[in-house]
């Protein structure tokens, strides 16, 4: 199956995307995360002002068979989160690069360095799939 | 034997099909140094023969609902109308599994809805779930239930000292490897509302308050729940259900849970269980709530129809990320508590917890007439109340059962300063004669 | 076909049951704290009746028909367990009356305790546990209060096969504990090399169900007993599939220190749809100390030498589970089933349970695949998948309805894709379990002729595949409307 992942963005092997932006960054979860999740039915998402060290659960996704952790990609402050997901979980399925879950502000950039580019999570999801 | 439907020739075509010799061959797998131990139990008895032995215990038991009985601290002699034990013996509600298959359980999945519904009108509350063991359970799911909502943050639990010792107890099985601390009813016994609020603090996960509480006082809760919100705890009262046919359930007064012992709509005492502890809450919670959950939908044809939802939340999903481990409900229980309130209804629960009002408010004056005797009346009370005797209870007790008479809660039993107390109950299975008696008999050891 | 909600029916004013006006003189009622309005129905007693009566006729119970749900034990459930229950002596007992009012009912608990232990092989029984859920609890938390008062705290590891249910690792991390997974091995069985490499001094213990969950005995039971007490562990059972093992062989004998009992699946007790269930728990001696109680103990004897009983809660208890004496309702229809099976009809039920299954297995093995194809025990699972369709395991299930079976268990042990578990029970006769290999295999046959009556099954049931997703995503949990403001007291305001 061909996933959408898009080259601008870095990916963990948990399945979330991180889009950077200067110091800060959005986060979500990828294609192939919500495609094995099915429907999407409810995301559980942390106060604004929370701080989670690289790898920390920061929510929950929830869907009619499975519910998973969304863990951050690297560590960081919570500046904004995505209320309108709290009324359409569904966009996690339709649009999984466009409903982002959390604003954070970055500890550590270098932290990224260990995340994956788009190339190389393409082969860690079909690999996945075989 | 009674259940066991093959004939010899049954199994040996089956053992046949099956390619092995013998039934023992079935069981090679089985260490043979402990295969088919010799049990030290006795030969199996005809149903005949069954029956009559098992009533023959039966009838060495002095039943509460069959003798003049005051006593309560949990659990109630409601009369129970017919109708409710006829329809929970219905072999499709009685021999039925958890309603995973929903096509072929709607029967099983109205029901807990319209029981929900019926929950969340009788606490006030919006949300209400399938049901939890019991009273104090469902307390110790609401502990779990508050330490989810503040993410785990908050490692306090206030409890009045008012509410059922047992459920309290209950508590702290549960919590013993959580990390939690229960506190607030470690000194001091009384319904001390100024002491618990002042126990709140940035720390407090839950507050929890009876109302009515274990002393049968109905002391409205809001002040506690005000102070647990404004300190960023969650908020929960303790209830007991016929008592909510009169009195202002807790959700008017801003709870975010309410819990209790639905044993009083329509179950019987059965010397403990299994009873039904019910649970209900904010909608804003539902998703921390542990236990089943039935939601209305449609089917694919559009009609509707209902499921257990939410079901990620729960062990056989999460494992161990789940809120509980909690598998079942109490089904056939709150089946029962529906066809109460159903058959009830509007009115009749009113009735019937203004007569346990009544009843009990006239035993108590005749009670506290009597010389060396003394009612607690520092709070309004429903249907129970705490007597100061002359003796202990004990001793009271043992003179009331030589009258044929059951009667209160020794008190001392939890509350050691509170020797020579009783909790006394009344219901309106009590009739006037009934409380004469009791009174009657009372006077006969004031002396 | 639909039935309205209790709330559609009726009318203003209705009223189901009379009750007596008041024979005492009223008292003032407290005006501040009495309601004004309770939402409750308003029908009369028939309209209850028919009400219930026709949701009835929207379930289907083991009363209707085979119930083949693997892992629930849904064997017939007597009837006259629900007599012998409700019997005055029993269903009016109030749990706080004195031991001298209550002999009989502590004589049943008494029993049951001795009973359980000794089909079991354990030390003692408490009866605290209110279901097969709590009984696990149980037994977790004693083994961490085991280690703990032997000041022994670092032990925080639980293991778990990776078979086992849900609860088994919910019920750990309830305890405060940490979970460790184990694999299986090709034969379904612990694998002992990964156990061996998971033995140190932080086990707590391992929990193990056996038979599995895939149905299968432990082929190496013994050695994976030995290899958690060498390092200092306790060996949990998780009783659920104990109506293997009636007779046939003793936990405790095997060396486990502590199991629940489900009296609602082994011990015939009613399911309920969904509860009441019962979880007796049972230890090995060092773990006598720490049950849950109260328990019911001989206390003394009478002058013809008879036992007197009361309540007693053991030494170190881990605490009560629930308020009063547990399920005792669940205990007495326990004993009545025990009383007529008695000691060789018990291991009949075992024997016959385990003939049931293996028999079914037979029948049905040339058509599905078997996932583990040895003797199994009182359950087996195949993968719900037919040669060249594309039905799944759910689709297979709920064609099954339109033939007037229950489906068996779906989607589990995880560990088997596609999974059906099936346990048929001892109280099945050969007619209808042939009578369920024959619909099988012809839905297997439709599966690949005519796929589509499986994907739109269930066609006759009282409804269609019912949309989950809109019930999770629309929450619509309560009929009633939510309280009205004015009626709403809002808390005192913070001092925002």
């Amino acid at each position: 199956m061909a996933y959408n992942v898009p080259d601008d963005l870095r990916y963990a092997e948990s399945d979330e995307w991180i889009k950077v932006e200067g110091d800060e960054a959005t986060v979500g979860i990828t294609d192939y995360a919500q495609d094995h999740l099915s429907d999407v039915v409810y995301v559980e998402l942390p106060d604004v002002g929370a701080t989670f060290a690289k790898g920390e659960s920061f929510g929950v996704v929830e869907s009619v068979k499975a519910a998973a952790d969304l863990n951050i990609p690297v560590g960081g402050e919570v500046i904004a989160i995505n209320e309108a997901l709290e009324d359409e979980p569904e966009k996690v399925n339709e649009a999984p690069y466009e409903a982002w879950m959390i604003r954070i502000k970055l500890n550590d950039a270098s932290e990224l360095d260990a995340l994956m580019d788009a190339e190389a999570y393409t082969t860690y999801s079909n690999d996945r799939d075989d | 034997m009674s259940y066991l439907p093959h004939t010899k020739g049954d199994i040996a075509a089956m053992l046949e099909t099956i390619g092995v010799g013998s039934v023992e061959n079935l069981f090679e797998d089985v260490p043979e140094t402990h295969r088919f131990p010799d049990l030290d139990l006795p030969a199996g008895l005809s149903q005949m023969e069954a029956a009559r032995m098992m009533e023959r215990i039966a009838d060495r038991n002095a039943p509460a609902s069959k003798m003049p009985t005051f006593l309560g601290a949990g659990a109630y002699n409601h009369f129970v109308p017919a109708v409710v034990n006829h329809v929970i013996l219905r072999g499709e509600f009685m021999s039925s599994y958890t309603p995973y298959q929903p096509e072929v359980s709607q029967g099983t999945l109205q029901a807990i809805y319209e029981y929900q519904s019926m929950i969340a009108a009788l606490t006030g509350m919006e949300v209400a779930n399938a049901s939890h063991y019991d009273g104090a359970t469902s307390l110790a799911e609401a502990v779990n239930m508050a330490e989810s909502i503040t993410r785990g943050r908050r490692k306090k639990i206030v409890l009045s000292p008012a509410i059922h010792p047992q459920y309290r107890a209950v508590v702290r099985t549960y919590t013993q490897g959580m990390g939690l601390t229960v506190t607030g009813d470690e000194t001091g016994h009384t319904d001390d509302r100024a002491s618990l609020i002042a126990q709140i603090d940035d720390d407090t996960a839950m507050v929890a308050v009876a109302y009515p509480n274990f002393f049968g006082q109905i002391e409205s809760p809001a002040d506690v729940i005000a102070a647990a919100q404004r300190a960023g705890a969650v908020a929960c009262v303790v209830t007991e259900p016929v008592s909510l046919g009169l009195l202002k359930p807790p959700g008017w007064m801003g709870a975010d849970i309410v819990v209790g012992e639905g044993q009083g709509l329509g179950i019987s005492l059965s010397y403990g269980g299994p009873y039904l502890g019910f649970f209900a809450t904010r909608e804003k919670h539902v998703r921390k709530l542990a236990g089943r959950l039935v939601g209305e939908t449609v089917d694919v044809n559009g009609d509707p129809g209902y499921v257990l939802t939410l079901a990620t939340r729960e062990q056989h999903i999460r494992r161990e990320k789940a809120t509980s481990n909690i598998c079942t409900n109490q089904g056939l229980m709150a089946l029962a508590a529906s066809v109460y309130l159903s058959v009830m209804g509007k009115h009749g629960l009113r009735r019937v917890a203004e007569l346990c009002y009544h009843k009990a408010h006239y035993a108590a004056d005749q009670i506290d007439g009597l010389a060396g005797f003394s009612v607690d009346r520092s709070q309004p009370f429903f249907n129970e109340f705490a007597v100061t005797l002359p003796r202990p209870a004990a001793e009271v007790n043992t003179h009331l059962a030589d009258r044929g008479i059951i009667g209160g809660y020794d008190l001392s039993q939890d509350y050691p300063e509170r020797e020579n107390q009783m909790l006394i109950a009344v219901t309106e299975v009590n009739t006037r004669q009934e409380i004469d008696d009791l009174v009657s008999a009372l006077s006969e050891v004031s002396a | 076909m639909t039935e309205p909600l209790i709330y559609e029916l009726g009318s203003p004013g209705r009223r189901g049951i009379a009750m007596p006006d008041p024979d005492v003189p009223l008292a003032d009622l407290p005006a501040d704290l009495v309601r004004d309005d309770l939402d409750l129905p308003q029908v009369s007693e028939l309209d209850v009746v028919r009400h219930y009566t026709h949701l009835s006729h929207l379930n289907f119970g083991i009363d209707n028909n085979f119930y083949p749900l693997g892992s629930c034990t849904m064997k017939y459930n007597p009837k006259l367990n629900e007599d012998i229950a409700r019997l005055p002596g029993f269903a009016g007992l109030h749990p706080a009356q004195p031991a001298a009012m209550t002999q009989g009912a502590l004589e049943v608990v008494h029993t049951v305790q001795e009973w359980l232990a000794e089909l079991a092989g354990f030390e003692a029984v408490s009866l605290q546990p209110a279901a097969g859920a709590q009984g696990e609890f149980a037994g977790i938390l004693m083994i961490r209060k085991y280690h703990h008062d032997r000041g022994d705290t670092k032990r925080t590891k639980v293991l778990i096969p990776d078979s086992a249910h849900g609860t088994n690792p919910a019920t750990v991390v309830m305890a405060g504990l940490d979970v460790v997974e184990l694999p299986s091995d090709e034969r379904g069985n612990v694998d002992l090399d990964a156990l061996r490499e998971a033995c140190d001094d932080t086990v707590a213990g391992l929990m193990i169900t056996n038979p599995n969950t895939l149905g299968l005995f432990e082929e190496h039971i013994v050695e994976v007993v030995e290899l958690i007490h060498g390092c200092g562990g306790l060996v949990y059972g998780d009783g659920a599939n104990f109506n293997a093992l009636l007779g046939i062989v003793r936990p405790g004998d095997l060396g486990f220190d502590v199991m629940h009992y489900n009296l609602h699946k082994t011990f015939s007790t009613p399911h309920g749809g969904g509860g009441p269930g019962a979880g007796a728990v049972g230890v090995s001696e060092r773990l006598v100390p720490y049950l849950p109680g109260p328990m019911a103990a001989i206390v003394d004897e009478d002058d013809d030498g008879r036992p007197i009983y009361g309540l007693h809660t053991p030494e170190k208890t881990i605490g009560r589970m629930k308020a009063f004496q547990g399920n005792f309702g669940m205990h007495v229809r326990a004993l009545a089933y025990m009383l007529v099976y008695g000691r060789e009809g018990l291991r009949q039920v075992s024997e016959m349970a385990v003939l049931n299954a293996n028999y079914l297995m037979a029948r049905l093995r040339d058509t599905y695949h078997v996932a583990f194809d040895r003797i199994c025990m009182h359950e087996f699972v195949i993968e719900g998948k037919v040669e060249g369709s594309d039905v799944r395991a759910l689709d297979i299930s709920k064609r099954l309805i339109d033939f007037g079976f229950h489906p068996p268990t779906n989607y589990f042990p995880l560990i088997v894709h596609e999974a059906l578990m099936i346990e048929p029970t001892e109280t099945e006769s050969r007619e209808t379990l042939d009578a369920f290999a024959d619909v099988m295999i012809q839905i297997a046959h439709e599966a690949v002729e005519q796929p589509e009556l499986l994907h739109n099954a269930p066609h006759t049931a009282p409804v269609a595949r019912l949309d989950e997703v809109r019930a999770a995503r629309n929450l619509m949990l309560c009929c009633r409307p939510i309280p009205a403001p004015e009626v709403y007291v809002q808390p005192q305001a913070s001092a925002t």
